[in-house]
This record gives structure tokens, C-alpha cells and sequence, in this order.
């Protein structure tokens, strides 16, 4: 746990070191407040004290910038060959993974943290709904976990960062929209799959406030799928 | 702690990079690995520090093995890897203390050994630098420095002083000989007189196989078999060419072959039989025939020459 950490630590320094998490964060920032306050389907136009526009906001802008965060942190490494020290540490390839997971899943927590202030707003303007703000929030933070493990493994097998990022882009598109848009015009039991594999449709329901545990379960098998292919990545390295 | 390496193999493709090799190092042994590009050496040294899965075959340090307790290994071991990579963007002292806290060194003691190290390798006047703003020869002293800041009783270093000037080989060469004296030291290098100068033993790798293991010394005379002796006389005006001289030094029973190396000068490269010195011999005709000897002189063997010998087909 304590080198997990340590990791973690480290990732962290270097996307702030880097700029990244600051270019990030006022991307981030600065997107989800144009749309949830001033543009488009804003809150004034949909006229409710509701969070529903930021979440769509956030949505779409996650799947965006998490592959921009998670292509570097494994392809560099194997590039420059810091890997190489990095496995060879009294940690196994686990820690490694988790702590880089780890580092990105908190940035994203911070920037989330950020629009706290628009949760408290809205709550003073009229009656919202908290339980499915909280679950928005959850929501979010759940699929950007998807992400991040998805971006991960796909850093992890190249030592290429616009690889990775692509990559994890490709695989990202299935889940946000390609699953749920082919579900839409098939019918039986492949139809019912690629609608259950969709992201959309689960984030859907969280973020109208219902948890329902099929939900969670497809998440934490995404976010597990990534991961484990990550460190078999990682072993393939070594053979 | 003694490495052991036993029947280690590695296959990439087709190609066996390590074949069946086995050998032993004991504590306080500095091992001096040779060979040409692609002989198997950086994998061999990448297997030993739990990188590299070899195909077969087991390695042991201490009394842990690679595939059973490769974290205790990996406590035990400090690694300078090939290209030294280090994170640029890192300031030292921060690198240092993110290996030294993944060494699993206690918070209290990560302060006085990153101190520690900034001493022993050198770094005092750039601690507070990027790793990216320091030179070459900086940046392989803190490579040096992660590597030894958890003390350990194994190190491995891969061509560590590739790219430095002479006066930094120098340097990093003492360094390892001081701290070579505790630990169990294996490095690779291609420069044959830096081994030479901070290695106890040398063994020469290629194809994936060990084609020499011993001092500088004992491969030397083992490659060189039969004595070779350089002789230059002075035979004044008593009517002698070379041609005649070159006649009688082959009409001694200890010589084997003589070579004419410069026929105005009067110099020749005799080579003695198999197990015999032809010194003596060479001597006594010169007195018997009033010549006067200006060299007489034994021909070592470069450590050059044995490498080459052993590693081209």
C-alpha cells in the first residue's frame, strides 16, 4: 500500500511538473462551465435545478482529456527505459499498475472536486435533486476509471505516447457510443450485449440517481479487464 | 552473497542470446563481463536482477532464487542498467528519495543515506539540478547513486562508463573499486583495459556462451601457448646479414619459427616450441658468435588479443 503510493506520489508530481494537470484542469474547467452556465443546454435554458448538463458536459469532455493523461505513463517509460527500474524495485508489476491508476483517477477527482462550487450554486437556486447529484458524481468518476484503465493498458503495450493516446481513443469510441448506436438497430441477443456493453446506457441510469449493481458490476469489470491486461502487458515485456 | 547462475538460457526468435550458461561469483568479487555487441551479456545481467524471465535454467543470490523470492532479490541487488534511464524531469533529490522509498527504506533513515549517497557519488555542487540540466558524467553518478542507495549486497552495473571522458572513467572506476571491495560487483563493459583495471576476474561471453573465465593474467597465458620473444643483435662489421642470422636462430633446437621484423635493423620475432623458453638459447649463440644483444625481450600477449581470438570466427 505504501509503495503504491510512492507511485502514485510520483505520477502525480510529474502531471502537475508537466503542465498537465494544470492545462487539464482549466481545460476541464473551463469546458464543463461554458456548457453547464452559458451555452447550449445550459441550466437557464433548461430552466431546472439540475447538474444533468454539466454531467453530459463531463461526459464527453473526460473521454477526451483521460487519454491525454494516461498515454504517457507507461509508453514513456518503456521508452526511455525507466521500466526497466521501475520492475526491478522490491514492488511487483500490481503496485506499478495501481499506483498509476491510482495517480490519474485522483487528478480527475480533483478537477471533479472543482466543480463542487456548481453543485452548491445550483442547490441555492431551486430544489435539487441530491441523491442524483451525488450518483452523477459517482457516475463520472466511475467511468473515468474505465478510461484510465483502458488508457493505461493501451500506454502500456506501445512505447509510442500518440499510440497509446490514439488507441485508447479507438477502444474508447466502442464503449462511449459505437456499442449503444449498433444496439439501437439490432434486435435479440447481440442487440441486448452491445446494450449492456455501452457506457452510455450505464451512466444513464447512475447518473438519473438509481445504483443499480448490474451498473457497478460492468464498470468494475471494465476497470479490472484494463488493468489485469495491463500487467500481462507488463510480463510479456519480461519474456 | 555469492550469485549463481545455473544453465541459464534465453531465447529471442530463433536466436539463443544466452545458451546454457553457468557460473558462480562470490562476495567480494568483481566480475568483469566481456564480449561483443549482442553476446548475451546485458541479458544475462537483465535475468539476473528479476527483469528478463529467462527460457530455462535458474539463478540464485544469496539463497533466494529468481523464480521463488524474486523481491528478496530485488531488496538485495542495485542495478545500473545500459542507457542509464533516469526521469528528466525529476529534480535529484526527489529521484533519489522516490527509489529510495520503493527500496522500502524507513522514512527516518531516507534522509541521511540520499545525503549519504550525494557524498560518496559526487554530486554535492548539482544536488538541487533537474536530472535534465546535468551532464553526462553527473547524470551516470546519480544512476550510480540510485543504484547503491539502499546498500545492497549485489550490484549490477551494464556498461557504466559509456560516454564519459577519460578523467570521468577514471572517477566512476575508483568509485567501483572502493565499493567493490564489500559487494559482490558484476559489470560489462567493451573497454578491455577498464576491466582489466577494476575487475578480479574476467569472462569473456559470445554466441550466448562463456568462451573464457579467469584473471587478466591466467587468459592471458593460457591464449598464449608458446613463448614469443623479440631479438635484436648487434653483430658490428663481423660480415653477418640478416639472412645468416635469421639462419642460425632457426638452427636452435628450442626455436620453432623466426620472423624478420626489419632486416637493417637486425630484429626478429622467434617463437619458441610448445613448453620450452628459447632465451637461453638465443643468448648463448649470440656470445659464441661475438654478437652483441641489443633486445631480448618476451612478447605478452594483449588482453586485445585474446578477446579477439575468442570472439571472431
Amino acid at each position: 500500500m505504501k509503495q503504491i503510493w510512492v507511485i502514485s506520489k510520483r505520477e502525480l508530481q510529474s502531471f502537475f511538473d508537466s503542465l498537465t494537470a494544470y492545462i487539464m484542469l482549466v481545460a476541464f474547467l473551463g469546458f464543463s462551465g461554458l456548457f453547464t452556465w452559458l451555452y447550449g443546454q445550459d441550466i437557464f435554458f433548461v430552466k431546472q435545478a439540475s447538474l444533468q448538463a454539466f454531467f453530459g458536459v463531463a461526459y464527453w469532455t473526460l473521454f477526451f482529456f483521460i487519454p491525454a493523461l494516461t498515454m504517457r505513463q507507461f509508453a514513456e517509460e518503456n521508452k526511455t527505459g525507466t521500466i526497466e527500474l521501475l520492475l526491478t524495485r522490491p514492488i511487483n508489476d500490481w503496485q506499478v499498475v495501481i499506483g498509476k491508476f491510482f495517480a490519474t483517477l485522483l487528478l480527475i477527482i480533483i478537477a471533479l472536486a472543482f466543480t463542487l462550487p456548481y453543485y452548491i450554486t445550483v442547490a441555492n437556486l431551486g430544489n435539487i435533486d441530491h441523491g442524483a447529484t451525488i450518483t452523477g458524481y459517482l457516475g463520472l468518476i466511475l467511468i473515468s476509471a474505465s478510461y484510465i484503465s483502458i488508457g493505461i493498458f493501451t500506454s502500456s503495450i506501445s512505447n509510442n505516447q500518440i499510440v497509446g493516446f490514439l488507441l485508447a481513443l479507438a477502444i474508447g469510441i466502442l464503449f462511449h457510443f459505437l456499442f449503444s448506436f449498433l444496439a439501437s438497430s439490432t434486435t435479440g441477443l447481440v442487440g441486448d450485449i452491445l446494450y449492456y456493453l455501452s457506457i452510455s446506457t450505464h451512466f444513464e441510469s447512475i447518473s438519473r440517481g438509481v445504483i443499480d449493481s448490474k451498473d457497478l458490476v460492468f464498470f468494475l469489470s471494465l476497470i479490472f479487464l484494463g488493468l489485469i491486461s495491463t500487467e500481462a502487458a507488463l510480463q510479456k515485456n519480461r519474456n | 552473497m555469492d550469485i549463481v547462475i545455473e544453465n541459464l538460457t534465453k531465447i529471442y526468435g530463433n536466436q539463443r542470446a544466452v545458451d546454457n550458461i553457468s557460473f558462480r561469483v562470490k562476495t567480494g568479487e568483481v566480475l568483469g563481463f566481456l564480449g561483443p555487441n549482442g553476446a548475451g551479456k546485458t541479458t544475462t545481467m537483465k535475468a539476473i536482477t528479476t527483469y528478463l524471465n529467462p527460457d530455462a535454467g535458474n539463478i540464485r543470490v544469496g539463497d533466494f532464487s529468481i523464480h521463488e523470492q524474486p523481491e528478496e532479490i530485488q531488496k538485495r541487488i542495485g542495478y545500473l542498467p545500459e542507457s542509464n534511464p533516469l526521469y528528466q524531469e525529476m529534480p535529484i533529490i526527489d529521484y533519489l528519495e522516490f527509489v529510495a522509498r520503493l527500496q522500502g527504506i524507513e522514512r527516518s533513515r531516507v534522509k541521511e543515506r540520499i545525503l549519504e549517497m550525494v557524498n560518496v557519488c559526487g554530486l554535492e555542487g548539482e544536488k538541487h539540478k533537474k536530472i535534465n540540466e546535468l551532464s553526462k558524467g553527473y547524470k551516470q553518478r546519480v544512476g550510480l547513486a540510485q543504484a547503491l542507495i539502499h546498500d545492497p549486497e549485489v550490484l549490477i552495473l551494464d556498461e557504466p562508463t559509456t560516454g564519459l571522458d577519460p578523467n570521468q572513467i577514471v572517477e566512476i572506476r575508483e568509485l567501483i573499486k572502493k565499493i567493490g571491495r564489500e559487494k559482490t560487483v558484476i559489470l560489462s563493459s567493451h573497454i578491455l583495459a577498464e576491466v582489466e583495471a577494476t575487475c578480479d576476474r574476467i569472462m569473456i561471453i559470445n554466441k550466448g556462451k562463456i568462451v573464457a573465465d579467469g584473471t587478466s593474467e591466467n587468459l592471458r597465458k593460457q591464449a598464449q601457448g608458446k613463448e614469443i620473444v623479440r631479438v635484436r643483435v648487434d653483430v658490428e662489421d663481423s660480415g653477418v646479414d640478416a639472412n645468416g642470422i635469421f639462419e642460425k636462430l632457426k638452427s636452435i633446437n628450442s626455436v620453432e619459427m623466426v620472423d624478420i621484423i626489419n632486416g637493417d635493423e637486425k630484429t626478429f620475432e622467434v617463437q619458441s616450441v610448445q613448453d620450452a623458453s628459447s632465451l637461453k638459447d638465443i643468448f648463448r649463440l649470440c656470445v659464441s658468435n661475438g654478437w652483441t644483444l641489443m633486445e631480448l625481450s618476451p612478447i605478452e600477449t594483449k588482453l586485445e588479443d585474446v578477446f579477439r581470438e575468442l570472439t571472431i570466427n
